[in-house]
């Protein structure tokens, strides 16, 4: 369902020519839970950034669902990133005027959905991540953790083909990070597909496939430790 | 495009910034309630000139010497001393002729100013000489005594009726000035009358009256009027009086074509219109100044709603990165800046009617409140808003989302 070919993203400043994505392939399918690690400057922003349909590539395929993203227009991309991508930021990235509910309400507006619909899929939302009693509370009156979830609740909104979270763990202590990764895993066990841009290892872990990339170009891909994990937690 | 729920967005983003919401739309406020209180008062003034020239009577024609088109007094030819090309004959005539049908009453004046003593005191007023008729033709009305008739006028009497602003100034605690002498240039002449005082479009409040041939002969030595008042028949009339009275005035002077009158002929109609092109004029020209102050009013809205832009950078990186397309995030800013500047708007036109409230009463003007200043007020404000919001909206909406989403 996901399958990028030969992608290459080429950033000009000044006379520097960097590039950030080199010749990047491969196919992600349909409930896969895939972890996309490297060092920093390895180039997974950009990748997640051009899954994520926030920028197109200098060169290469992006396919999502037998779409070409590849050339598509501002308006189409944003249509893209409402009704295919489901994100989940590092910096959660909510509103903060807002309540829960208008949060993970705020795709569906987009989406042109009747309010009372919204609402009703918003606590629906809220529910699978735990947050039934947060609807009206603002973000700063919650957790790191729980703001992520309300952040999770909101990518799932529109119910999208992938969920893309960009280091979902990376502000929130361990106990609050498994938390939440247990979330994710649970979504894919439900059929979520899920990208998951990290890079720990530890998070890379629970993953069942884990590209690493480095100097923008695939240095593995390979099966998770995933059911290794699992077993060392029984 | 949910339009109500980004209305109920942009309330409590207004909401959260009071103080800079307050002051952004404090430019609008000014701009708009400026330009209400000036066009109130335009109006106001127009309608009490208005009144005040109807005042003088609406079927009345004033003959003026001196040709239409080169008045050395531009706009308002009203009695002035400027041409000597009338006379007492002339208006004899127009009384006259069996030709004119649609005149009733004709007046001469001639006016000029003169030392008038009583006692010890001592002015320099406006003296009118006048015929029989002129108390009639500019409604002036009697208070004591008598008026000027046809007899002292024939036989060059040396009686005077004075205004009751001179009787009080002039004839300071005399009671009744009937009888009393007063001495203009040195001649004396007694008071036979008192009129009220008049103080309408281009009169003077401080006039005595003498007969016409006295004041030509005895005061001034002068063969010619400054004016022939003529009064038609009735108010629908007037055109048709006009003409009457100014072939008869061409044959009597010896003038071939209208083109070459060596007098004009103007109405109360005419005056109003001129005057209300004045008034027209100045109100346009502070209404012009007022809405410098709402473009000043409108770039500070720019200015805002540029800061706010900047400011929340972030939250469009998310809205964008959520799926909101360039529509949704110029309607957005621009329902901000709409409504930022409807609501001073409002508050101006709530201003505006205080203030005009205020200055028409300290004038004594009538207060109009004309429902279509604010209907343009609120309308003006409205395309304030899209104009100077457009340009920030559009920025907004042209960010990257990513570079948005970094933006700290």
């Amino acid at each position: 369902m996901i399958e990028v070919k030969d992608l290459t993203k080429i950033y000009n400043s000044g006379e520097i020519e960097t590039r950030a994505l080199d010749g990047v392939s491969f196919k992600i399918k349909k409930g896969e839970f895939v972890a996309i690690i490297g060092p920093s400057g390895s180039g997974k922003s950009t990748l997640m950034h051009i899954l994520g349909a926030l920028d197109s590539p200098t060169s290469g395929e992006y396919i999502l669902n037998s779409i070409n993203v590849k050339d598509m227009g501002e308006d189409e991309l944003a249509g893209i990133r409402n009704k295919e991508i489901g994100f989940v930021f590092q910096a959660y990235n909510l509103l903060a005027r807002n309540s829960s509910v208008k949060n993970v309400s705020l795709p569906m507006m987009y989406a042109e959905i009747p309010k009372k619909e919204r609402y009703e899929k918003a606590v629906e939302a809220l529910k699978i991540v735990g947050l039934s009693d947060k609807h009206n509370n603002a973000p700063n009156e919650l957790s790191g953790g729980q703001k992520q979830r309300v952040a999770i609740a909101r990518a799932l909104s529109m119910n999208p083909s992938i969920l893309l979270a960009d280091e979902p763990t990376g502000n929130l202590p361990t106990r609050q990070s498994d938390e939440i990764m247990d979330i994710f895993d649970d979504l894919n066990k439900k059929g979520h597909t899920v990208i998951v841009i990290t890079h720990e290892n530890e998070i890379a872990a629970r993953a069942k496939r884990v590209i690493t990339l480095v100097d923008g170009k695939i240095l593995s891909d390979k099966k998770g430790k995933h059911e290794r994990i699992e077993h060392a937690i029984d | 495009m949910q339009l109500i729920e980004l209305f109920e967005e942009s309330i409590s983003v207004l909401k959260t910034n009071r103080l800079r919401t307050g002051l952004s739309a404090l430019g609008i406020i000014i701009g708009i309630a400026s330009v209400i209180a000036l066009m109130t008062l335009g109006q106001a003034s127009q309608q009490s000139v208005t009144e005040k020239v109807q005042s003088l009577g609406a079927n009345l024609l004033t003959v003026s010497p001196g040709s239409q088109n080169s008045s050395p007094h531009g706009f308002l030819r009203t009695s002035s001393n400027g041409g000597t090309t009338l006379s007492y004959d002339d208006a004899e005539a127009i009384a006259e002729s069996q030709r004119i049908t649609t005149i009733d009453k004709v007046a001469a004046v001639y006016t000029s100013n003169a030392q008038a003593s009583y006692g010890a005191n001592n002015d320099n007023i406006q003296i009118s000489g006048v015929s029989e008729n002129y108390f009639e033709l500019r409604n002036i009305e009697l208070m004591l005594g008598r008026l000027i008739t046809k007899q002292d006028d024939l036989l060059v009497q040396k009686n005077l009726v004075i205004s009751s602003s001179v009787a009080e100034d002039l004839l300071e605690g005399v009671t009744n000035p009937v009888g009393e002498i007063i001495r203009l240039n040195g001649n004396a002449f007694t008071v036979v009358g008192v009129t009220e005082s008049t103080s309408g479009f281009g009169q003077s409040s401080d006039v005595i009256y003498t007969p016409l041939t006295t004041a030509q002969n005895v005061l001034f030595g002068v063969n010619h009027v400054s004016s022939i008042y003529v009064g038609a028949i009735d108010e629908n009339l007037m055109e048709e009086a006009e003409n009457q009275l100014g072939f008869l005035l061409l044959e009597l002077h010896g003038i071939e074509t209208p083109d070459d009158a060596d007098f004009s002929i103007s109405s109360q109609g005419d005056i109003l219109e001129t005057v209300g092109e004045v008034t027209q004029t100045f109100t346009a020209l502070l209404t012009g100044i007022a809405a410098i102050s709402l473009i000043v009013g409108g770039i500070g809205i720019m200015n805002i709603m540029l800061v706010t832009v900047t400011e929340r950078t972030r939250e469009i990186g998310i809205r964008k990165a959520l799926g909101a397309k360039r529509k949704v995030i110029i309607t957005q800013f621009l329902i901000e800046s709409v409504l930022l500047t409807i609501v001073g708007g409002f508050m101006g036109v709530i201003l505006g009617l205080g203030i005009s409230t205020l200055l028409t009463n300290m004038m004594s003007l009538p207060n109009t409140i004309s429902i279509i200043s604010i209907g343009i007020a609120v309308a003006v404000s409205c395309v304030i808003g899209i104009v100077f919001g457009i340009y920030p909206a559009q920025k907004a909406s042209k960010l990257q989302p990513i570079e948005a989403l970094r933006y700290e």
